[in-house]
């Protein structure tokens, strides 16, 4: 199972914090965590207990429900179009996961080295698309691509460019891609730079004292110091990717062709139940894609810890 | 009596006198109502004086005054009118509602092209014990058709969409087009008006399942037969291969622009001139009206463009229906709203405030076909549109999984207008996959 | 904190940080610009100037009129279900946090498997079987259907984890028992303050979180009266594509500045907490 080492594990905790509590066990602990906990059962273990039900069933139009076992999961792994969703979400976790959180990581470490003009400005400005709703954005977007009356269209018209159409099947899912990076960079960015904040001032002051350069405190102090964070974010940009389902939903209305109804395994499973009122395939769909995407953050989170080990 | 009727509307259409219909209709009509509920029209008036509150899920613009209208003079009922999503997604709620068993409207709208999934699913009320038998005739032929599923009425007809041919006049004078009367004409049309202007085209088309179907249907192709649950899928018939031949050309020659219906960029192209014309439904002046204001008085409205010179063959693109959900919790007093909303004082008010009517006494009435649009340069555009009604092909069905086959349309035929893929070609991938959904679904596919 | 190091400014460094900067802000600036159009020069005019006449005021006023005030009711729809929803997140998340970070417990490595691995389901193929369990409970189109869900955020109860890991040492949870303090009270006395840098941050999390929410309300709410405003405003959207329907484009971006308008201002009143509290927490050691 996938269990992100909780924080104090993964620190080293600084010197001489008593540790000696932790080790009494007591039903305290639920008090505080039993509340969370009654709610996440009831809106998460539920549903998915019941969509596991609903996945070991058939209904049909005609002849009504039945029991097919594990039919839809066979199905499911030999379906071409589940796996061409896959494949062009992995695709884009590879390429615009790494692209974001490294925008996010420079913009972090710019504002955090004082060395910017109206540092506060920056941090709020880059982080302001987070508040846009991403209908609101990939309308705005989706406006911005047009290729006949868009910002495209009207850049190719001014200078005589000949930008290739976002929309465009060679395009679209890097258009996509800078979508979600506008929508996220700033909120990766503030994860980080918080991180960035509570490494001690005292450790820069020493590396100072020794002469260090920029480069070397980023790569000696800095980047140790907010491993934590790059693996949690890493691990929810996964999990987004993988996700991925307002952004070609809201674009589908401009570029209907390319957006198939298998785009991603989510717009997939959300296409079988709401169109097509396969309630019980989509289940499974929903179950194959939440496995395969613990495996993928279980990887990349006991490479992260490896990682630090060996640090 | 199934089969009797629906091949005897096939006749009556075609000659165009609905009024024939409902003399043969009214006399076998109320036989075979296996699961329509024991109402009669006095229940009808009963629940009108007992009053109630109703439910009503659609999201047509023109019901908010019918729904005052009927308010004041039923002041015992209540009518809570909700937008709870258009097309699709009202369709997705009412479905997940039904499956829930709970939070069923009284009354929903339902797209002609959605109905027949929606009584099949057995989740509709029989009209017929309702005496909607007696309404034959009130409604043009096309959208009474339409409302019909195996013989039986699940559905009071609200609107049409005859398709007719809307125009830039501006664009076609300014390069000297003729009106085109055929689809040939269309396309040297198409030709001539791209090359007098590369930023224009005659039309928009990023693949549209409602569009090509209309079109098919309007060529005399009939790719869906539907009986019971028995289905053919045949989207290689005449009329389909004429309309794909038609199309191809112009999607091979980038004769269309490559914009999708009803985004931002459609409106403006329809304002500046870019888009020359729109074969669409009869429902489309309200729209340009308010959503094209840059273009006042540049459009017309002409008959649309005919597969054999001198025709008057159409298709119905669009409109929708009220229906009953058997869930809905007072379904007298639904029918008693439903009435009003679609006949007599409703469809005339709903008429007044730019819906194009499916009953024949407002698309007849000369004050309708009279009236001059300042928007269409004083056109008498219903005359056009009246005269559209009259000629839909008859003898069309969609599939009793229309919904679903519609939405994976794009992922078949939308393959043709971004890549080498032909529309024959994608045609028959939309046929494939329809078939398979079909057969997954327990039906018998051709 | 301030060092030798924070007061060498690049300009280099600045300018290469303003790609960014523009990055972000251009269809910010697009957004504001559109929305001083009317709907005919919003059709006819370069997306990234200005054009007419300013018709800004026009459209807000417009927006906030145009069928009966809805939009007002939108807005304060979207203003229960952030108070309830961010708030009940908020609240839960530093609870659990709390009890991660401090208390040893039977089952505590399951939990945050647990809420971990549920993150990765597809939230729109749970969506049918919530839909269903909300709907036989009589829970579907009412504010509850929005709200209860709301109050799960896996990713505030981690950064609670974490805060609460960080910024309350041991020992003054020790002395606290030691004096005899209930374990509520020592939380509410003691820690809360303590926590109060990191319950701003997830609080702004949350807020976003539901401020945004647009599919679960989607698939909830039938009636307009309960829309939040993502909602609304795509139903305006929508409206164009309607035979009849009324395109109110200009509304709909007009409407979406406006929304996104409190989002802004919260950023910006809470940011001085927060670093506050960041800071404070940095320099601790």
């Amino acid at each position: 199972m996938a269990v992100l080492a909780p924080p104090a594990m993964r620190r080293s905790g600084p010197p001489g914090r008593s540790r000696a509590p932790r080790r009494r066990r007591s039903w305290t602990g639920w008090a505080f965590i039993g509340p969370f906990m009654a709610v996440f059962a009831f809106v998460f273990l539920a549903p998915i207990a019941y969509a596991v039900y609903l996945s070991f069933f058939r209904t049909k139009l005609i002849g009504g429900t039945s029991f097919v076992g594990a039919q839809n999961y066979r199905d499911v792994l030999t379906d071409p179009q589940f796996w061409s969703s896959f494949g062009r979400v992995a695709l884009f976790l590879c390429v615009q996961v790494p692209i974001m959180l490294f925008l996010a990581l420079l913009v972090a470490l710019a504002i955090d080295s004082g060395r910017l003009y109206g540092k506060s400005f920056f941090r709020v400005a880059v982080f302001m698309p987070y508040a846009v709703p991403a209908v609101v954005a990939t309308l705005m977007w989706g406006f911005m691509y047009g290729p006949q009356f868009g910002l495209v269209g009207s850049l190719n018209e001014k200078f005589g460019w000949s930008l290739p159409n976002p929309l465009g099947p060679d395009w679209l899912l890097a258009s996509i891609g800078n979508i979600v990076t506008w929508e996220f960079v700033g909120y990766n960015m503030l994860i980080f730079y918080s991180a960035l904040q509570v490494i001690p001032r005292t450790l820069y002051e020493a590396a100072d004292l020794d002469g260090a350069g920029q480069l070397r405190i980023i790569r000696s102090i800095k980047l140790p110091g907010i491993r934590g964070a790059l693996l949690i974010a890493t691990i929810f940009s996964i999990i987004g990717s993988f996700q991925l389902f307002s952004e070609p939903a809201i674009l589908k209305s401009l570029a209907p062709n390319v957006i198939t109804t298998y785009y991603t395994p989510n717009f997939y499973a959300y296409s079988l139940s709401f169109a097509g009122q396969q309630f019980n395939y989509s289940a499974a769909v929903a179950i194959v894609m939440a496995l395969l995407t613990a495996v993928v953050a279980y990887a990349v989170q006991l490479r992260g810890m490896r990682k630090e080990r060996q640090s | 009596m199934t089969i009797n009727r629906r091949g005897f509307l096939r006749g009556t259409a075609a000659f165009g006198t609905a009024a024939a219909a409902s003399a043969f209709l009214a006399a076998c009509g109320s036989d075979d109502k296996s699961d329509s509920p024991s109402v009669s029209a006095n229940d009808v008036d009963a629940a009108l004086a007992a009053g109630g509150t109703l439910t009503v899920w659609a999201w047509e613009g023109t019901l908010k005054q019918v729904v005052t209208a009927f308010q004041a003079k039923y002041p015992k009922v209540t009518v809570n009118l909700v937008n709870a999503g258009t097309g699709d997604k009202q369709y997705t709620a009412l479905q997940n509602a039904i499956s829930a068993g709970s939070g069923v409207p009284d009354l929903a709208q339902i797209e002609y092209y959605a109905l027949p999934q929606f009584a099949l699913g057995k989740s509709l009320v029989d009209l017929s014990g309702f005496g909607a038998g007696s309404l034959d005739g009130t409604f043009t032929p096309g959208p009474w058709a339409s409302v019909k599923s195996g013989g039986v009425t699940y559905g009071l007809p609200m609107d049409s969409g005859p398709m007719a041919l809307f125009y830039n006049k501006d664009v076609f004078d300014k390069h000297g087009i003729t009106v085109p009367t055929t689809w040939d004409e269309y396309v040297a049309a198409a030709k001539k008006l791209h090359a007098a202007d590369p930023k224009a085209y005659i039309t928009n088309d990023t693949g549209d399942a409602g569009f090509t179907t209309s079109m098919i249907w309007q060529a005399g192709g009939k790719p869906f037969q539907v009986d019971g649950t028995n289905v053919k899928i045949n989207l290689a018939d005449d009329g389909s291969t004429k309309f794909a031949g038609l199309w191809q050309q112009l999607i091979t020659d980038k004769l269309i622009a490559p914009i999708s219906s009803w985004s931002d960029a459609w409106y403006k192209g329809l304002g500046d001139g870019s888009i020359a014309t729109l074969v669409i439904g009869a429902w489309m002046p309200a729209n340009l009206e308010s959503g094209v204001a840059a273009a006042n008085g540049k459009w017309r409205v002409a008959p649309m463009p005919q597969w054999t010179a001198g025709g008057t063959a159409t298709a119905e693109n669009g409109g929708s229906s009220l229906a009953i959900p058997k869930l809905g919790k007072n379904n007298a007093l639904a029918y008693a709203f439903m009435k009003y909303a679609t006949t007599g004082e409703g469809a005339q008010l709903r008429t007044d405030n730019g819906a194009f009517p499916a009953t024949t006494e407002q698309v007849n009435a000369d004050a309708f076909k009279n009236k001059e649009f300042p928007y269409f340069g004083g056109q008498k555009v219903n005359e056009v549109l009246a005269q559209a009604a009259a000629g839909v092909v008859p003898g069309w069905s969609y599939l009793p999984f229309q919904v679903y086959a519609n939405s994976v349309f794009n992922d078949t035929v939308g393959k043709a207008y971004v890549s080498s893929t032909t529309l024959t070609d994608g045609l028959k991938s939309w046929q494939d996959a329809a078939t398979k959904y079909g057969k997954d679904q327990g039906f018998t596919v051709n | 904190m301030t060092t030798a190091r924070t007061r060498k400014r690049s300009t280099l460094l600045t300018a290469l940080t303003a790609i960014m900067l523009v990055y972000s802000l251009v269809p910010l600036a697009w957004l504001f610009i559109n929305a001083t159009k009317s709907q005919a020069s919003l059709f006819d005019s370069f997306g990234l100037w200005f054009s007419g006449d300013f018709a800004l005021f026009t459209n807000i006023r417009d927006t906030l009129t145009y069928d009966d005030g809805v939009f007002v009711r939108w807005l304060l729809n979207t203003l229960l279900y952030v108070v309830l929803g961010a708030g009940g997140a908020t609240a839960l998340a530093t609870l659990g946090g709390y009890a991660l970070a401090k208390f040893d417990f039977l089952g505590k490595r399951a939990v945050f498997a647990m809420v971990i691995g549920a993150v990765a389901v597809p939230t729109t193929a749970l969506a049918v079987p919530t839909f269903l369990m909300f709907s036989k409970l009589g829970l579907t189109n009412t504010p509850w259907a929005v709200i209860i869900p709301s109050l799960i955020s896996p990713f505030g109860l981690y950064l609670m984890w974490t805060f609460a890991a960080e910024a309350i040492p041991f020992e003054l949870i020790e002395a606290a028992r030691v004096d005899g303090a209930g374990e509520l009270r020592t939380f509410l006395r003691i820690c809360v303050p303590l926590l109060t840098p990191g319950i701003v941050t997830v609080s702004l999390f949350t807020m976003v979180a539901t401020w945004n929410n647009y599919f679960l309300p989607l698939i909830m709410l039938k009636d307009p009266d309960w829309y939040p405003l993502t909602l609304g405003l795509n139903s305006w959207n929508d409206q164009a594509a309607t035979s009849g329907g009324q395109a109110v484009f200009n509304l709909v971006i007009t409407g979406s500045l406006l929304t996104i308008l409190p989002l802004l201002a919260a950023f910006l009143l809470l940011q001085r907490y927060w670093q506050s509290g960041l800071a404070a927490g940095g320099v601790k050691d």
